[in-house]
Formats: C-alpha cells, sequence, structure tokens
C-alpha cells in the first residue's frame, strides 16, 4: 500500500500556512494572462473560486448545469457561517474553531488543514460583508451571531434562514463584475462529462451543451472541481434534484482517488416523507435547535394516542414527555452533534415512539422558547403583568423574526402551523464528508486536477458541525485555491494554449459520446428515476445511519445486481441532441450505482464507529458512554483513499495515516 | 381530504425554440393532496415514459423554493394560485378532485422557450452583469466586518430585497413584461448599505440600461409583480430604484 503525501508543510501549526504562502512559486501577472482554469460548479466554493482566480488574471470558463451561477446548490443553505471572530467575547479563537472542527468530525480530518479553514475564516466575514451581504444585525448595528450544535459558542453568522442564498450571491456578484470585464466566460447549461488527461496531467474537459446536446472539448492548464456532494445516491436527500457526483466520479475514474466515500451526513431534523411519490426530502435547520426542543411521548399510549389524532401534543405535560436529547446528553442537550442526534432519534422510533403514521417522526417544539421570548419582550417593553396571550404573541414575533421563512416552508408543506404546534421531524442524508482525495494544496492525485467544496474530502473528518460547509467553499475558492493553484501553475507558463485537437481529447469525446449513445439505445422497460430508487433503497436500508457487515455485503452485491440490469434495462427517452433531461438523470444515475458499491465497501472496510459512519460491531459496552459509538484509533486512524481500478468492487484502498500534535486523541462526549 | 385526484392537465408542448408549440391533454389519476405539484409532474412523466411518450420538460432544482429554477404559469398565475410560493412549494391540497390544469411556460420576448415549459432566463444575468455587485477584490485584506455598523433597519430592509431568487415570475405576470420589480431589488439592496452607495449611481444607470437592451417592457405600476412574487419582493423597491434613477441621471 503506497503512502499519499498530503504535502503538508512542516513547523507549528499556526504557522504552517503563512509559511506555506510565503514559499510557494507564484505566475507574474502577464503570464497569468496566458493561462487557462476550468471552473466546474459555480456554488460557494466554485463561485468564490473562479471570482478570484479571474480577478488575478487568469482566464477562467466556468461551468454549472443549472441555467445560472445562482442556482447552484449552496443557495439552498439555511443556518449560517461559522467564523472565529469572537465577536460575542465567549471565549472562542482559531484555536477553538480548529479543536471543535476536528473534535466533531471525530479526529478523521486532517490537522493542517482545519487549522487554516479556522484561520481564514475570520476573513471570510470581513469579505462578505464588503461585498455588500445582508448579514442579520444586532440593534446596535453590529454583527449577530447564533450557536450550532457541537460548540459552547455563539460564532455563527446568519441572514435569517437563507445564509446559504445571501452567501452565494455574493460570490455570484463577484463572478459578475469578471464576466461583464470578460474575464470568465460562464458555460451555463453545460454539464461536465468527462476530464481530459494530457500525459499524465488534467488539461481540459469534455462538456455536454444541455440546450443543444451537442458535446464540446475545452482545454485549460488546470481544472478546478467544484461540483458539490453525493448524497443524492440515496435518492432521497436534502441535495438538490440535480446535485450528482458526476464530475467527481469521472475524475476518479481518471486517476484522483476517492476518499472515505462512506462518511455521509444523516441530518436530524428534516421534514418526514409523506409518501412514496416523494422526490426530495427538506431540511429545517440546525438553527431551530437553539430554540426548539426535541421529544417524544415518555408512554406508549401517548404515542398511540397522537398518532390516532386522539390528543394533541400540547395535550401532554412535561412530566409526560421524553426530551431524550435533554435526558441523554446533559451538557450539550437539544445542541448535540448531528450524528449522535440522528441516531438518537432513529434509537426512539425504532423503539417505538416515533409520532406520525410511519413512525418516523419525533416532534421539535418552540413553546419553551415562544414563552421565554415573549417574557423578554414584555418586559424590555415595559409590560409588567402581560396576559399568557401577549406573552405568546410577542414570542412568536421573535421566533417569526429569527426563523419566519423556515417556518413558512415547514407549513407549506405540512399543512401544520408550527407556531402553534411541535414541528414533526425525522432523519434525513444531507452531506458527504467523503469525497475526492486532496492534499494541502487541494490537489487531486491528478496533477493540475483540484477538488474544492463538498467535493472534497478535507476539512470535516467523519463528521461535518453545522455551519462549516459554507465557511469550507468559501475559505477554498476565496482564500486558499488562489494561493495554492500557483504553485502548479508557475510550470506551465511556457506550455502556452493546449490544442482540444489532442487525441487524448478525441478519444475522451468519444467515450462520451459511446457511453450516452449506448444509454439511449438501450430502449429498455424501466425509467431512470426506478433505479434510482431502487438505488436509494438499499443504501438507506443497509448502508444508512446505522450498519454492520452482514448488511454491507448484502449491499454491495445488490447494487451490482441493479447496475447490470439498468444497463439491459433502463429507458431513456428522446435523443442525444436535443434538450432531454431523461438523458442527463441516467449519465448521472449510472455513475451513482458505481459510487454507491464503493460506498458499501468503504463502510465494510472501516469496521469503527466514527462520526457519521455508525458500525453496530464497535460501540461502547460499559460505563458512562454504554451504547455509545466507540472509535478505533489503533486500526482505523487513517484516510481512506480508494484508487479506481476498473471495478468498484476491485478498488484498492491506499491509507494517509492521520497524526494528531496539537489535539489530543479522545473519544467524543457530549454528556 | 383526497390521496386520489382525478386531473386533467393541459400542457405546453414545443420540442424546441424555432417550433410551434401547442397544449396537450393529459389525464391524471390516484393524485395525492400531500404531493408537490412538482411530484405531480413526476409522475405525469413517469406515465409518459411507461407508454413510450415524450415527458415534459421542465426546469426545477432545489425543490424549496430558494434556487428560482422552477418556473410554470398555472391556470393563468405565474407559480400557481397560492401566494408567497414558487411553483415547487405548490401542493396538490391547492386544487380538487376533477379540476383541469393549465400549465404554460413563463412567457416574456426576453425569456425564449428553450423545451416544453423551460425558457431561457439569461437576459436576468445579463443585467446582473452590467452592475448587479460592489467593486471590492476577493483578497481577504478588506476591513473588519464590524468596522461600519449599519442600522438594524437598513440591513434588515437591504436582506428582504437581496432574496429575490431571480425567477422571472414578475416579468411572466407583468402585462408589459417588465423586469423592474428583480432589477430594482439588487439596486435598492446596495443602495441600503455603505458598501454599495459608492457605486450607486454607475449601477443603476447600466443596470437599466441593460434591462431595456434585453428587450423588457416599461413598468406601468399595476403592481401585478408584487402579488405573484414569491418572495414578497415589494414595490418600494421600484420606488427606491426610481429615486436613484432620477438622482443618477440628473447628476449625469
Ligand atoms: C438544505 C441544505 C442546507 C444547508 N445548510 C447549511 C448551513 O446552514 N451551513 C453550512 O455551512 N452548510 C449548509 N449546507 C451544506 C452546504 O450548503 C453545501 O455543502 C455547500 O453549499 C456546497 O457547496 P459547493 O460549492 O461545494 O457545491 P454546490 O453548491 O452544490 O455547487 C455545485 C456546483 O457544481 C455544478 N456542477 C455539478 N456537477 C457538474 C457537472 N458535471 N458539470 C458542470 N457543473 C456541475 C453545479 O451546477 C453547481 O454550480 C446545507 C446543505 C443543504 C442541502
Ligand atoms: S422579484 Fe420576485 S418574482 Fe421577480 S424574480 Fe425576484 S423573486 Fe421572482
Ligand atoms: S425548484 Fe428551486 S425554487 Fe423551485
Amino acid at each position: 500500500m503506497s503512502v499519499l503525501d498530503s504535502k503538508t508543510p512542516s513547523g507549528p501549526i499556526k504557522d504552517q500556512w503563512t509559511n506555506h504562502k510565503n514559499n510557494i512559486n507564484l505566475v507574474n501577472p502577464a503570464n497569468k494572462r496566458l493561462i487557462d482554469i476550468i471552473v466546474v460548479g459555480t456554488g460557494l466554493a466554485g463561485g468564490s473560486a473562479a471570482a478570484s482566480l479571474a480577478e488575478m488574471g487568469y482566464k477562467v470558463k466556468a461551468f454549472a448545469f443549472q441555467d445560472s451561477p445562482r442556482r447552484a446548490h449552496s443557495i439552498a443553505a439555511q443556518g449560517g457561517i461559522n467564523a472565529a471572530k469572537n465577536y460575542q467575547n465567549d471565549g472562542d479563537s482559531v484555536y477553538r474553531l480548529f479543536y471543535d472542527t476536528v473534535k466533531g468530525g471525530d479526529y478523521r480530518a486532517r490537522e493542517s488543514n482545519v487549522y487554516r479553514l479556522a484561520e481564514v475564516s475570520a476573513s471570510i466575514i470581513d469579505q462578505c460583508v464588503a461585498q455588500g451581504v445582508p448579514f442579520a444585525r444586532e440593534y446596535g448595528g453590529l454583527l449577530d451571531n447564533r450557536s450550532f450544535g457541537g460548540v459552547l459558542v455563539s460564532r455563527t453568522f446568519y441572514a435569517k434562514g437563507q445564509t446559504g442564498q445571501q452567501l452565494l450571491l455574493g460570490a455570484y456578484s463577484a463572478m459578475n463584475r469578471q464576466i461583464g470585464k470578460g474575464k470568465i466566460k460562464m458555460y451555463n447549461r453545460h454539464e461536465m462529462l468527462e476530464l481530459v488527461v494530457v500525459d499524465g496531467k488534467a488539461r481540459g474537459i469534455i462538456a455536454r451543451d444541455m440546450v443543444t446536446g451537442k458535446l464540446e472539448r475545452h482545454s485549460a492548464h488546470a481544472v478546478v472541481i467544484a461540483s458539490g456532494g453525493y448524497g443524492n445516491v440515496f435518492f432521497l436527500s436534502t441535495n438538490a434534484m440535480g446535485s450528482n457526483a458526476t464530475a467527481a466520479w469521472r475524475i476518479h475514474k481518471k486517476g484522483a482517488y476517492f476518499a472515505n466515500p462512506c462518511y455521509t451526513q444523516i441530518h436530524p431534523t428534516c421534514i418526514p416523507r409523506s409518501g412514496d411519490y416523494q422526490s426530495k426530502l427538506t431540511l429545517m435547520s440546525e438553527s431551530l435547535r437553539n430554540d426548539g426542543r426535541i421529544w417524544v411521548p415518555k408512554n406508549m399510549e401517548d404515542v398511540e394516542g397522537i398518532r390516532s389524532g386522539k390528543i394533541k401534543p400540547k395535550d401532554l405535560s412535561v412530566d409526560q414527555r421524553d426530551y431524550y436529547l435533554e435526558r441523554r446528553y446533559p451538557a450539550f442537550g437539544n445542541l448535540v452533534p448531528r450524528d449522535v442526534a440522528s441516531r438518537a432519534a432513529k434509537e426512539r422510533c425504532d423503539a417505538g415512539y416515533g409520532v406520525n403514521k410511519t413512525g418516523e417522526a419525533v416532534f421539535l417544539d418552540f413553546a419553551s422558547a415562544i414563552e421565554r421570548y415573549g417574557k423578554e419582550k414584555a418586559y424590555v417593553l415595559g409590560m409588567h403583568n402581560p396576559t399568557d396571550a401577549e406573552v405568546k404573541d410577542l414570542g412568536k414575533k421573535v421566533i417569526e423574526d429569527k426563523y419566519g421563512n423556515l417556518f413558512q416552508m415547514y407549513q407549506k408543506i405540512t399543512d401544520d402551523n408550527p407556531y402553534e404546534t411541535p414541528m414533526m421531524i425525522y432523519p434525513a442524508v444531507h452531506y458527504t464528508m467523503g469525497g475526492i482525495w486532496v492534499d494541502y494544496n487541494l490537489m487531486t492525485t491528478i496533477p493540475g486536477c483540484y477538488a474544492a467544496g463538498e467535493a472534497n474530502f478535507s476539512d470535516h473528518g467523519a463528521n461535518r458541525l453545522g455551519a462549516s460547509a459554507l465557511m469550507q467553499g468559501l475559505a477554498d475558492g476565496y482564500f486558499v485555491l488562489p494561493y495554492t493553484i500557483g504553485d502548479y501553475l508557475s510550470h506551465e507558463i511556457r506550455t502556452g494554449e493546449i490544442s482540444t485537437d489532442l487525441p487524448e481529447f478525441v478519444a475522451a469525446e468519444k467515450e462520451v459520446y459511446d457511453r450516452l449513445n449506448t444509454l439511449i439505445n438501450i430502449k429498455g422497460t424501466k425509467s431512470v428515476d426506478h433505479f434510482h430508487k431502487e438505488l436509494g433503497k438499499v443504501m438507506w436500508d443497509n448502508v444508512g445511519m446505522s450498519r454492520n457487515a452482514a448488511g454491507l455485503k448484502e449491499a454491495g452485491e445488490k447494487i451490482r445486481k441493479i447496475r447490470d440490469e439498468f444497463w439491459k434495462d433502463v429507458l431513456v427517452p428522446g435523443t442525444m441532441n436535443e434538450f432531454n433531461p431523461e438523458l442527463e438523470k441516467a449519465a448521472r444515475v449510472a455513475d451513482f450505482l458505481e459510487l454507491g458499491e464503493l460506498f458499501a465497501k468503504d463502510a465494510l472496510e472501516r469496521n469503527e464507529s466514527c462520526g457519521g459512519h455508525f458500525r453496530e460491531e464497535s460501540v461502547e459496552l460499559d460505563g458512562e458512554q454504554k451504547g455509545e459509538a466507540k472509535r478505533d484509533d489503533v486500526n482505523y486512524r487513517y484516510v481512506a483513499a480508494w484508487e479506481w481500478t476498473g471495478d468498484p468492487a476491485q478498488a484498492k484502498l491506499h491509507k494517509e495515516e492521520l497524526e494528531f500534535k496539537d489535539i489530543e486523541l479522545k473519544q467524543r462526549s457530549y454528556k | 381530504m383526497s390521496e386520489n385526484m382525478k386531473l386533467t392537465l393541459k400542457v405546453w408542448r414545443q420540442k424546441d425554440a424555432k417550433s410551434q408549440g401547442k397544449l396537450e391533454t393529459y389525464q391524471l389519476d390516484k393524485i395525492s393532496e400531500h404531493m408537490s405539484f412538482l411530484e405531480m409532474l413526476d409522475v405525469l412523466n413517469e406515465q409518459l415514459i411507461n407508454t413510450g411518450e415524450e415527458p415534459v420538460a421542465f426546469d426545477h432544482d432545489c425543490r424549496e423554493g430558494i434556487c428560482g429554477m422552477c418556473s410554470l404559469y398555472i391556470n393563468g398565475e405565474a407559480h400557481g394560485p397560492d401566494r408567497g410560493v414558487t411553483t415547487c412549494q405548490l401542493h396538490m391540497r391547492m386544487f380538487k378532485d376533477g379540476d383541469t390544469i393549465y400549465i404554460e411556460p413563463f412567457r416574456s420576448k426576453a425569456f425564449p422557450v428553450i423545451k416544453d415549459l423551460v425558457v431561457d432566463r439569461g437576459s436576468f444575468d445579463r443585467i446582473q452583469h452590467a452592475g448587479g455587485f460592489v467593486s471590492v477584490n476577493t483578497s481577504g485584506n478588506t476591513i473588519d466586518a464590524n468596522t461600519i455598523p449599519i442600522p438594524k433597519e437598513d440591513a434588515d430592509n437591504a436582506f428582504d430585497a437581496a432574496t429575490c431568487i431571480g425567477c422571472g415570475a414578475c416579468v411572466a405576470t407583468c402585462k408589459n413584461s417588465s423586469a423592474m420589480l428583480f432589477v430594482s431589488a439588487k439596486v435598492a439592496q446596495f443602495s441600503l448599505l455603505p458598501q454599495g452607495k459608492i457605486e450607486a449611481k454607475d449601477r443603476v444607470l447600466n443596470m437599466v440600461h441593460q434591462m431595456d437592451l434585453e428587450g423588457f417592457g416599461n413598468c406601468t405600476n399595476t403592481g401585478a409583480c408584487e402579488v405573484e412574487c414569491p418572495k414578497g419582493i415589494s414595490l418600494e423597491n421600484i420606488a427606491i430604484m426610481n429615486k436613484e434613477y432620477f438622482k443618477a441621471s440628473t447628476k449625469a
């Protein structure tokens, strides 16, 4: 087994990034104009990278499958973005953010990358404010913060429940400025379907114009993949319908190692599914756990009463309720990390306490918060004996200010009013910590090919803390990649323009053509969605919140079968040379069907519980932590980076051993 | 309440930008009121695929009302009969058993049809290229974020304007196909923030100029846009933009 070189700089962790920047090769401005960079994806990571690289003088081509960069999936992020500003003076610091992120990730992230992330986090907020991002403010005019799970400080900046939207529109505006100047050429409704490698270096991509169906060759001196996460391998997730793994999977098949595919975040607070026609799941932001209390009834009769509608949740008194997070984890209560909260909800529902018809829902209740805020507000307004109704109204107003759009979203979907009755929530697939393996410079194992944002594996270990993905995306794009890419490109200044007539481009285009042509001509009997749903079911049942060896082996076999069926029996209507959403989906699902198998293989190989990856074989057997997940640092303290060998089942494992010099390795405890 | 609605759909079908389009009729049954409108179209498409017909093309992505990708003109209303929602957030409980539903694309000269219900809203992007930004480099060497306090009210109002999702319902609804609500949302956001004030003049002139070039119509204050806007973008913003435009053109 080879050793992966993470290129982590030497020296004390707090000096590494500064020293690294000082030692990096630079490209002079005149030469930057001769260098092309392709950025696939215009979410927070790709959008910020494209804008920054163009500002620096590189010629940028950016690609997105939506009709505008502004619609990348980052737009949907709700709750907030972390930064170690310590504006609240509650003891926050770069070190603490670093520590929380490594601990939250259950000690499966690379220390040096996480430290850098914490270090640049403060600049992100400065940058966004300068761009006109309207973050929430306090009455004094300064920026407001909230708390997220897994931490004891308030470091999350937000814009109501639309933080991702506002940050993405900030990056989009920075892109627009460069598009207007001709420094970025934007290719909307274009999907990258292959990477072109020439003499071992990434030299371009094959993209399909989704309006005309035409295949195009694009060359560049470096290719950045910022294509987001692969949560849709589960079919149902909180990701957008179009979110997919194709860009990442295509570079994997061309030599980029895929790291820790099994690390998936199942988010505890999502709206439960309502039927078989369900096309996606909707997140209710983690920020709600600041003010919402999670519970199920204590007694089975009450569970039945609630399910049948005979009793209302409001009818149960406090001691008839089981606030199970507060009970099990008194120190963190409702703000335990996501993986812990999700498993606890599953535990209650598996034990029969689920509160909806399917038995897969728990309550998220705002009544206490409404009362508390109402009283505070009444006091401020000088109302000394407010009535209950007045308190409630004032409290509701505060809650509306904080979470108005989420409450509206909930009500529109479920037809229930969450100001009056608790929300019903259940865990759902949300984020993928795994992804393309990258070194400290964010370069993949293919020279000249980089990965940023959710597409890479880098900063979150086995579990991501809330409000850290937005931070990572913007850190990668605004502050890391623009520096580190220069190191590689400084060797490219004499290369000159790269011809798209090279045989490698011709061959890559033919590969794509053949693949799509095959899909169209199978003319089988079942729709693409049929196969995607089958895959999703196997993933959720066997590779979901709780995993064991037998189930994982079975998953591998089942996925392989579904994949074989797919290639024999899928029905893709229409032709290649037109706007054809079914063909787009088919190509993506084909890749998910391979990724899914590697995912299960990785989960099987990792016989420990860590973060979002819970192996039933690996739990604490006694003591205070009895029943909690048990990490195995002796045998599994590494990043699993998989090399493609022609078949997911035969993927070759490479290990990057993780070193913890600045943080002591401990079992996580949120008790 | 129904798990079993029967519906008649009249859907605009158009092969591509150059072809003529027309309304086709489809029958659906077993539609649950808990479905979203787009899930109902998924059911239609599954049915079409299984009977060897071409599925209906429509734009969508987030399916939670934030990306602005979904469009659809439903029974004569942009984003359908519900208020304050996008098409993807519209639920079938707004309809009843036996209904006939007309589904058409967002129509405007500046939004050419690509296929069926999918239109090209590139004109919106081009307006943003003309001035929808603050000219600050992403170097990170900016001043500390709390150096300039901003009154909460201004920040909140800027935020409200900034929640526009660029869907185009305002244009599709307007009898003049005016894009004033969309453009004014961006202009107003920046005009309320100290960071945006510096380039206020060029911004409004350039964005309005581009808006005219794209072939959007004039605003005659009918207010239909505000009614159909899924994000509650207020007509106030148009007033702010008019003021900014007046200031900019008289100083020029
Ligand atoms: C509902 C929801 C709420 C969230 N809330 C938060 C939060 O509050 N805080 C937080 O920190 N994180 C949050 N997250 C996570 C966070 O939003 C994402 O991890 C992050 O935005 C990903 O950004 P990205 O730039 O890596 O990718 P994305 O934003 O997913 O962008 C991917 C881009 O790649 C393009 N693309 C993909 N494949 C191709 C291809 N083959 N060819 C061309 N283009 C392609 C797409 O068009 C798109 O432009 C949330 C996630 C969800 C789902
Ligand atoms: S103003 Fe409203 S209707 Fe118009 S594009 Fe923005 S969100 Fe859509
Ligand atoms: S699909 Fe995103 S707003 Fe409707």
